[in-house]
């Protein structure tokens, strides 16, 4: 069987992927990172997080490189100073939402909001920072959700649905008040469908869930979604 | 099911004419809000269980829509319109003045269970602006006095 | 019932009609109902009756003629003769006078000629003329003629073709040409095919889809069914508020009238043609008119946008091929197929065809549902139309286009109403409201308003429109209490450029439209807010003031 392939160039580098390859991936298999925080790969595509956006030359428009397939002879910019304005921006939105204080996360120094800012160069927050006080529920006897440390990447709903396949979690509410619920909206110690497979605490890229007297160090391994939806279609060679 | 509940009877044959449609989950939301006049845990439960949907799926589509109201709501119900032109002519007001008199927050019930207080989004009687709802009856360029008089007039009738 | 059976239902009903010398009808829709529309249709009955004229004056209970603040509403015809602000106690004195003497009441006919002067009915051609309850009354107006044309004279491609030279553009808010559109999902892959209506009109301060499907619901079906047998669809649904509960009735009776008569079904007018249409019903979310959410809406899920590609032409309803569709651009159909898309072209503007309803509000001296033709100006919406600013006050700005819309000042009056104007001044055509504020205003506190209508109104998806919008709402709170530097007019500009061109959908990208044009044309305010600390119009700066009343 051949692959239909297309051919593109991402900051000037000439690339070849197979055609539905979306940027995101495209970038990433030849060594451009873009930065994302909803997207992971093995899961369905979000576009929510908006830190993936990417210049298409010939539109004003921006796309998010998570759900944007290739297309022949598109020219994409990753890098440039209206996108780290943008990406700086999405950053310090996130960090003023809810109660980010690194030094008291669990998951400081393994987190993946705090890294972005780090790299992106976000030495304050423009906003007044907004103090949640959201509940936190740790009745379950590992696992516990801080629901004032989420930023909605949905990540570990998407795992919970398309990999575990119990879908014991979802959303509430909507807009600045969405918050991921268990069952109906039960304590996680109570609800009758999760498997405590873990995988929710293995996917979030902040500390919002986590498995308690574990280093998060330890428990977060996104590459999991990744690695089982693989196996699954029994691609034992990477 | 309970089968002498005839709401949950009635309820169940909606969702049957549904085919247990998945999609349907609106439509069950909205006959079992009108049997029930809210919606509480154990009917969401027992609805995500007949049409097969998981019950934080249920949930979140009930909590998504503000039409869907998860507690009992009071006996009598004012509902101020705050669209545009209703707010342009001073909705507003009358809302601030209706809070002061009950001591209630829009969105709450009075401590008795007699008043509710909601917020709604245009019910496209832009023309007549301010509108407010007291129980099924929609008054018309509402001032605070006539709106007043109406909820006096209608808690003193229970 | 067949093709032909059709236009024996409209010379039956043309006749019956013609036996009635005059014709009463009487507004019942949703801005008169609560004037006593009923009391005043129950008293043209007895008062017809009482007078011994009933043989030769029909009383008819229809839709919206557009004076929604005069209401009740009551047209004598012929002649028009709209009478305002009926009570039952009037009535007996119109009918005494008007149709047993000939002689109209002078003092309560509606005194705003101008209203209707400069208006173009199309869409609402039937508005307030036919009993929206009897398909009979819509029929005689020459209803359901162009899909008996359609079915009988014209392939799906030549219903396309037809629609395409009409230049018709969506009338839900981005004004996609409707041609290309159809094109779209005809010749995309899959089957089945669907279509919904989109009459989820959440627009705070817009009635004219609700006053549409009060008035003319048949108009919305025969627009779908067309639409169905150009893109060969056979399940419709028409996604409407659950805050209309008129207009619901009258759709459900519209759509049990045309399934008696074989137009919809498993074999419409005996020609094997398939279609049926279904209501669904929303619940109360705004952003489930932007039409991957309401996709997921009819699906029965949160109304939460999805990122496009892949397009709902391609991929909508359960991964099949949509066609998502607002009301008004479907009742427009119909009388493009009757007169053909050359003649409809060349009303309105060469790029912006036709008409546009909208709800004209707020601080004007004729509120009311008004259809106009493209390339209008706001200037003869707002003064002549409108009548201007009452208790003589002065104009301060228009806002067109709902909570996503612009703050247009005085200055930008002449701008004529099309969507590529719109959008270069800041504003959009949205779903068609017209909010006039006068120096009452305050262009801070208006910003404000619909900022916090869009932040309740955010699904949650994406960062910018989530966590943005209610960072913007922070600094509002700021500048209108008192506590606000003057860099934060530079953030809420920062962030508000940002919310627009990094949101997933249409809400996020247009929310900071109020925003960025109060910044734009009313920028001394906000300096006067955050320096000086006072607002011109008195609306700000209350907080203290509160807390000592209460």
């Amino acid at each position: 069987m051949t692959t239909t392939t297309v051919t593109l160039k991402i900051d000037g580098l000439e690339v070849t992927v197979p055609e539905g390859t979306m940027i995101l991936k495209a970038a990433k298999d030849n060594g451009i990172i873009i930065p994302t925080l909803c997207n992971l790969e093995g899961l369905s595509p979000y576009g929510g997080c908006r830190l993936c956006l990417v210049e298409i030359s010939g539109s004003p428009k921006l796309f998010p490189a998570c759900i944007t397939p290739v297309s022949s002879g598109m020219e994409v910019t990753t890098k440039s100073e209206r996108l780290t304005e943008y990406r700086r921006m999405a950053v310090q939105m996130l960090l003023a939402e809810r109660t980010h204080i690194c030094s008291v996360c669990v998951a400081n120094d393994h987190c993946e909001l705090q890294s972005l800012a780090n790299q992106l160069g976000v030495d304050h927050v423009l906003f007044e920072r907004k103090w949640t006080n959201l509940e936190i529920d740790s009745s379950h006897d590992f696992l516990v959700i801080d629901r004032n440390r989420c930023i909605l990447c949905t990540r570990c709903i998407r795992v919970c649905d398309e990999i575990e396949g119990v879908h014991t979690l979802d959303l509430k509410l909507r807009g600045k008040d969405s918050q991921v619920i268990m069952d109906l909206d039960e304590h996680w110690g109570s609800s009758c469908s999760c498997t405590s497979c873990r995988k929710c605490a293995k996917v979030c890229p902040v500390g919002a869930i986590y498995i308690e007297g574990e280093p998060v160090s330890h428990t977060k391994h996104k590459d999991i979604a990744e690695f089982i939806t693989e196996r699954r279609q029994r691609k034992w060679k990477r | 099911m309970s089968k002498d509940d005839s709401r949950r009877v009635i309820l169940e044959k909606v969702m049957r004419d549904h085919g247990y449609q998945e999609s349907a989950l609106l439509e069950i939301l909205h006959k079992a809000q009108e049997l029930y006049g809210y919606l509480d845990k154990e009917l969401l439960m027992d609805i995500s269980g007949s049409l097969n949907l998981p019950p934080s799926h249920v949930f979140g589509v009930a909590t998504f829509y503000s039409f869907f109201k998860l507690k009992r709501p009071g006996q009598h119900v004012v509902t101020g319109c705050m669209g545009t032109a209703c707010y342009v002519k001073g909705a507003d007001e009358i809302m601030q003045a209706v809070e002061r008199e009950y001591n209630i927050k829009r969105g709450e019930a009075t401590p008795d269970g007699k008043l509710s207080l909601l917020v709604t989004r245009c019910i496209g009687a832009c023309a007549m602006a301010p509108t407010i709802i007291v129980d099924d009856e929609v008054i018309a360029k509402a001032t605070k006095e006539i709106v007043l008089q109406k909820i006096k007039q209608v808690l003193g009738g229970t | 019932m067949n093709l032909a059976d059709i236009q024996k239902i409209a010379e039956q009903e043309v006749d019956f009609e013609r036996a009635y010398k005059y014709r009463i009808n009487v507004c019942c829709s949703s801005g008169c109902v609560p004037l006593g529309a009923f009391k005043v249709l129950k008293a043209f009955e007895e008062a017809v009756k009482e007078f011994g004229v009933e043989k030769e004056c029909k009383v008819a209970k229809t839709g919206c003629v557009g004076t929604c603040s005069v209401g009740p509403a009551v047209v004598i015809e012929p002649g028009d003769y709209l009478y305002q602000n009926v009570t039952p106690e009037k009535v007996r004195e119109v009918v005494r006078d008007h149709i047993v003497l000939g002689l109209p009441v002078k003092g309560m006919l509606y005194g705003n000629p101008a209203f209707f002067k400069k208006q173009h009915r199309l869409v609402l051609r039937n508005a307030g003329k036919i009993d929206p309850t009897r398909i009979q009354d819509y029929i005689a107006m020459g209803g359901y003629s162009a899909i008996v044309k359609c079915l009988a004279t014209m392939t799906p491609q030549g219903v396309i073709y037809e629609v395409a030279t009409s230049k018709l553009r969506g009338r839900g808010g981005a004004g996609f040409p409707t041609g290309q559109k159809w094109g779209l999902v005809a010749r995309a892959h899959g089957k089945p095919k669907y279509i919904v209506a989109n009459l989820d009109e959440g627009d705070p301060g817009v009635f004219a889809n609700r006053t549409l499907a009060e008035a003319d619901p048949h108009a919305i079906l025969e627009g779908m069914l067309i639409a169905a047998y150009a893109i060969g669809a056979e399940k419709g649904y028409l996604y409407i508020r659950s805050e209309y509960p008129l207009a619901i009735q009258t759709l459900q009776r519209a759509i049990a009238q045309a399934k008696s008569l074989s137009l919809l079904g498993d074999n419409v007018l005996e020609t094997g043609f398939k279609f049926d249409v279904e209501l669904r019903f929303g619940a109360g979310a705004f952003v489930a008119g932007e039409e991957t959410a309401i996709l997921a809406s009819v699906e029965g899920c949160r109304a939460m946008p999805r990122p496009r590609p892949p397009y709902p032409a391609n991929s909508g309803l359960w991964g099949k091929p949509t066609l998502i569709q607002n009301v008004e651009t479907l009742a427009n159909i119909p009388i493009i197929i009757q007169n053909g898309g050359a003649w409809f072209s060349k009303i309105g503007t060469p790029r912006c065809t036709g008409t546009k309803c909208f709800s004209l509000t707020g601080k004007t001296n004729n509120p009311g549902l008004i259809e106009v033709p493209m390339g209008i100006t706001l200037r003869e919406v707002v003064f002549d139309i409108g009548g201007g600013v009452p208790e003589g006050r002065k104009f301060k700005a228009v806002l067109v286009g709902g909570p996503s819309g612009g703050c247009l000042p005085d200055a930008l009056l002449d701008l004529p109403i099309d969507y590529d104007s719109l959008t270069r001044v800041g504003a959009i055509m949205g779903s068609g409201g017209i909010v006039v504020l006068d120096d009452h205003s305050c262009m801070v506190d208006t910003a404000k308003f619909f900022t916090e209508f869009c932040v309740d109104e955010s699904c949650g998806r994406c960062t910018p429109c989530r966590a943005g919008l209610a960072r913007i709402k922070e600094v509002f709170a700021g500048i209108t209490e008192g506590n606000a530097r003057m860099e934060d007019i530079t953030t809420l500009e920062k962030a508000s450029v940002y919310i627009r061109d990094a949101s997933l959908c249409g809400l996020g990208q247009t929310a900071p439209n109020p925003v960025l044009t109060t910044l734009r044309y009313f920028r001394d305010e906000y300096v006067e807010h955050i320096r000086d600390k006072t607002c011109r119009a008195g609306k700000c700066f209350k907080k203290e003031e509160k807390g000592v009343e209460q």
